[in-house]
């Protein structure tokens, strides 16, 4: 079992999942993302919107914009900057699709103007890894078979990013209620709480409370039964 | 074939992209030069239109098109609907509304413009002029005398009636000691796949090319309407179903916004995107459910049933959609469930109301034939005061039964009913459950166990029943470096295909699943198929698969033979090798192979050059997993909260490509069964208003609501195809809904309940409490 194995690269844990053009091609794309000024569109209309100069830190690169006054941080992220790992699910607040770090704390994107985050540090999930190295989570996410149609999965690993970071010792009913706000359509809750308390350091988290009490579930089905897959 | 891969829980090859951001669903593109659309939207459930005035939305600043259902009047035509039911009425929905609006949502007018805002900014400047008639929403009073048909030249809204009779019923109720008598409702509910529809089309005047990206389950089906909307040249149109977050059955259709969306593209020779929003969602994607079943059983004291009828109203909506009417039917086919019912009839009728279309959601029909009969083998139970399981087990067919005929004419393929649901009990341990529960009850506290067997059908299917085609494609094309490629028609949207299909093709031809990439969902690069929906994607696309590969495998076979001198049939293909089985050092690599094919140099007599397989898999019959859902549940009977303590599924899906998947789709599954039971709800009020149009309205399952789900499974092979898979997509949510009203019902037992309307939500549960004074010790 290889949750707490940092020196796995990226590459070498993508490799098992015969996705190496994905990582090899998406890595430097990454990090050689350089500070960037980004007008608004105006679309070829003549339309008297306020507009705002900012400056936002997005996974470590600084960005001076000028945005429109009305410009969510999710809009911003997606159609300015190009992060569209960030989705919009319901873009009210409802959904959690749309979940990343401010300043180290889950927001939903959509319901955050982006002029509120003017000075403050954005993490996206495109920022999610350090580096060659995906954060625990993201293999955790992988190794339970988390991910079904991927929508909601961005907005889920950013609360459980959140999650980890001001509580890296949570039970399982912490870990339920931290991930309430991120709808999963596909319903694969289960698997993303048992990923997320994998990736903790939660030293037992079987016997951790278990929403139900009395289950006797083998929770780490899915780490196992990926153990045996990596082996094959 | 040694399976070293098959069977085995691989790792998602999706994934990583997943985990990273790095996939693209519909709305993450984006085309240089890309307009909006945006939809005007009825606010009324029923009304005329007298005029649409579009006149200021035109000169609005960013806006380069607007138009009526006048202004497109023949040029689109209206959604298809592929079911047929003899006599069944009119229910076209055309793609703009012209005369008359027949449910909140319905479009009237679209525009586009430069940007998002100025599209939706452009909305508001549209003028519409409505006369709002009476709307019929309960489908009861729909089909009452004297109720106004809904549509023009009908006589009322009855759209159409379906019978179903087997075996000899008179006799079954002649013969019966009992007959016991019950109305259940399955709820209308709304599907909410996370990401919302979207569309996007570019047309290139000089090529006459049409593309169309969409969030669609079925994107060759989708083509072909499109071109038949529009009357363009099906070769010229271009569908692409790029990532898909979620269908579960919504994008199993074809909606007015992909026509509309296409056609503006080509009148603007611009490309022009619509991005559904979560309103228009729960508005105007398909919904789910909504039938009310009258229901009479013929039972013996032994609790043998002998006979079983049911009279179903199916609320359709205003119009139908690509596969309204056949729904309910599905339900008449299953409606005896996994039991030996000698005689059943079950009399639909199907009937318009002023809401949004039902259509397939997750079970499609099966879900509801499963409550239906599930709920009757509680209710018989309680009724002879005898145990669920006992009554269960009483009529259950024999292995030895299989294939066993219905009285509905089907045939269901294999079973083992008891041994599923002997795991099920161990695994729960089931006698200590009611020990549990006995001991509680004493203390006043109400805990309740249910139970649910069920059967499915999946696989869908022979192409003989079913609207559309029931086959499904797959090319396999080894490639030259030796890479191989896999098409698939069955374009998934989270059920993991892309690493299903590598494993099948890694076993059969001895190379690693990293070498297999798994192509779907553009039909420039995929041969013609049907989809993915009907848990059909493994059992018919993934047999689609494993032919053509063992097609590719006959040729490098007797390639690889001509090389070595050995005979073909022997060719044995394992670690990158082919080789002779009796002499191993007779062997040739993988990609030596290969190559040989292409370089053709070297090739038997008469063979022909490349290494390209396609099959188009006609299955002959469906297949049907089955299984037992045990579900414990514990009401607080002071606020009638219903908690969900534990559940233990065992489904039996055949034979298993991976159990990873297999396991994560049951899981979903049961979690959005749940739903179900315990929260969802589409309400319309009296005016058709669609009062829980959105997430805080409308409520979910969430995270914290699940307890664990202890899963496990059985394994009865199909013989319908070579795999012996039955697929899995939708047992989670056939199985769970009875198996939570079956432990409601049985938690309010010493109230004297034995049955509760879903959803399960705590002032209906705290309100059966109240009313019914405690009368069981």
């Amino acid at each position: 079992m290889s949750k707490r194995k940092h020196d796995i690269s990226r590459r070498q844990f993508l490799e098992g999942s015969g996705a190496v053009l994905v990582a090899a091609t998406a890595g430097p794309k990454l990090s050689a993302q350089l500070s960037s000024s980004i007008q608004p569109e105006t679309g070829g209309a003549t339309r008297e919107v306020p507009s705002t100069a900012i400056r936002l830190v997005v996974n470590g690169t600084e960005h001076r914009l000028e945005v429109e006054d009305r410009w969510t941080l999710a809009e911003v992220l997606r159609d300015h900057l190009g992060l569209t790992g960030t989705k919009i699910g319901c873009n009210r607040g409802e959904c959690g699709a749309c979940t990343v770090l401010l300043d180290g704390k889950p927001v939903y994107s959509c319901s955050n103007l982006a002029v509120w985050a003017d000075g403050r540090e954005v993490r996206t999930v495109e920022g999610l890894a350090h580096g060659d190295q995906l954060d625990p989570l993201q293999r955790a996410f992988v190794e339970h078979d988390g991910p079904q149609c991927g929508f909601c999965t961005s907005g889920q690993l950013m609360s459980a990013r959140g999650l980890l970071t001001r509580n890296p010792h949570p039970t399982a009913r912490e870990v339920r209620a931290a991930m309430t706000g991120n709808i999963c359509r596909c319903s694969n809750y289960n698997r993303y709480v048992e990923a997320v308390l994998a990736a903790s350091s939660t030293r037992d988290a079987k016997t951790s409370d278990r929403g139900a009490g009395r289950s006797t579930a083998p929770g780490r089905r899915g780490a196992k039964a990926s153990a045996r897959a990596g082996g094959a | 074939m040694t399976t070293r891969f098959i069977g085995k829980p691989l790792k998602r090859k999706e994934d990583p992209r997943l985990i990273q951001g790095l996939s693209h669903y519909v709305d993450d593109l984006n085309l240089a030069g890309m307009h909006y659309a945006a939809f005007l939207r009825s606010p009324y459930a029923h009304a005329n239109i007298r005029s649409v005035d579009l006149s200021k939305a035109r000169r609005a600043s960013g806006v380069v098109l607007a138009l009526s259902g006048t202004d497109i009047d023949g040029a689109i035509q209206p959604v298809p609907c592929a079911a047929q039911i003899p006599d069944m009425k009119s229910g076209a929905r055309p793609v703009l509304a012209r005369d008359r609006v027949r449910f909140v949502g319905e479009s009237v007018a679209v525009l586009v413009a430069s940007d998002r805002y100025a599209a939706r900014d452009a909305l508001d400047l549209i003028e519409v002029d409505y006369e709002p008639l009476t709307p019929i929403v309960n489908p009861e009073k729909a089909i009452a005398k004297g109720a106004a048909p809904l549509h023009a030249g009908q006589k009322d809204n009855v759209a159409f009636k379906w019978e179903l009779e087997g075996g000899d019923l008179k006799a079954a109720f002649k013969a019966a000691d009992k007959v016991i008598k019950q109305r259940i409702v399955n709820q209308r509910v709304i599907p909410v796949p996370i990401e919302t529809r979207g569309v996007l089309a570019d047309y290139q005047p000089g090529e006459g090319q049409l593309t169309v990206w969409s969030s669609t389950q079925i994107p060759h089906l989708l083509r072909t309407q499109i071109a038949s909307m529009l009357n363009f040249p099906e070769t010229l149109v271009h569908v692409v179903a790029p990532e898909v977050g979620g269908g579960f059955g919504t994008k199993l259709n074809v909606y007015p916004e992909e026509a509309i969306v296409a056609y503006l593209a080509i009148q603007l020779g611009k490309p022009v995107k619509w991005s559904e929003s979560r309103r228009e969602n729960f508005q105007a994607t398909i919904h789910g459910r909504d039938q009310i079943d009258d229901l009479e059983v013929a039972i013996k004291r032994d609790g043998t049933i002998l006979g079983l009828r049911c009279r179903v109203i199916a609320d359709l909506g205003a119009y139908y959609q690509l596969l309204t009417p056949l729904i309910p039917t599905l339900t008449g086919l299953m409606m005896t469930g996994c039991y030996k019912i000698p005689a059943a009839r079950m009399e639909i009728t199907g009937v318009f109301t002023n809401k949004m279309a039902t259509d397939a959601y997750r079970g499609a029909g099966r879900p509801e034939a499963t409550y239906l009969i599930e709920r009757v083998m509680d209710l018989v139970a309680a009724e002879l005061k005898k145990g669920p399981v006992e009554v269960r087990r009483k009529n259950f067919p024999q292995p030895k039964d299989f294939p066993y005929a219905t009285p509905t004419g089907l045939i269901y393929d294999s079973g083992d009913y008891q041994k599923a649901l002997d795991m099920a009990l161990k695994v729960a341990d089931y006698k200590k459950l009611r020990q549990e529960q006995a001991k509680l009850r004493k203390e006043e506290r109400y805990m309740g166990i249910g139970i649910s067997t069920y059967v499915e059908i999946c696989g869908m299917g022979p192409s003989s029943a079913m609207p559309a085609g029931g086959w499904e494609s797959a090319t396999v094309r080894v490639e030259p470096t030796g890479r191989v490629s896999v098409m698939t028609g069955s374009s998934p949207h989270g059920q993991g295909q892309e690493t299903t299909f590598a494993q099948m093709g890694a076993d059969v031809l001895g190379i690693d699943p990293s070498q297999v990439q798994v192509v779907h969902g553009d039909t420039s690069v995929v041969p013609y198929g049907i989809g993915t929906f009907g848990s059909r994607a493994t059992a018919v696309g993934g047999t689609a698969v494993y032919k053509s590969l063992q097609k590719v495998k006959e040729k490098l076979a007797r390639i690889a033979a001509h090389i070595v001198g050995s005979d073909p049939e022997r060719m044995v293909f394992a670690n990158r090798k082919i080789f002779a089985k009796q002499s191993p050092k007779k062997s040739v690599a993988f990609g030596q192979a290969v190559s040989a094919a292409y370089v053709a140099k070297t090739l038997p007599a008469e063979m022909e050059p490349g290494l390209e397989a396609t099959t188009f898999f006609e299955p002959t019959n469906f297949t049907y997993p089955f299984g037992t859902h045990i579900c414990v549940v514990e009401i607080d009977a002071e606020t009638g909260d219903v908690k969900l303590v534990r559940y233990v599924a065992v489904d039996d899906c055949g034979n298993v490509i991976n159990p990873l998947l297999v396991e994560g789709q049951v899981q979903g599954g049961i979690v959005q069964s749940v739903g179900q039971a315990l929260f969802e709800e589409a309400v319309y009020d009296e005016q058709g208003q669609l009062i829980t149009g959105e997430l805080m309205d409308y409520a979910l399952p969430r995270a914290s609501d699940m307890c664990w789900i202890e899963a496990a499974r059985t394994v009865t092979p199909t013989p319908v195809n070579p795999l012996g898979v039955k697929g899995v997509g939708e047992a989670g949510t056939i199985a769970a809904t009875p198996a939570l009203a079956g432990a409601v019902a049985d938690a309010l037992a010493p109230f004297g309940v034995h049955h509760v309307d879903m959803p399960f939500k705590r002032e209906k549960i705290w309100q059966v409490m109240s009313k019914n004074r405690r009368r069981v010790q």
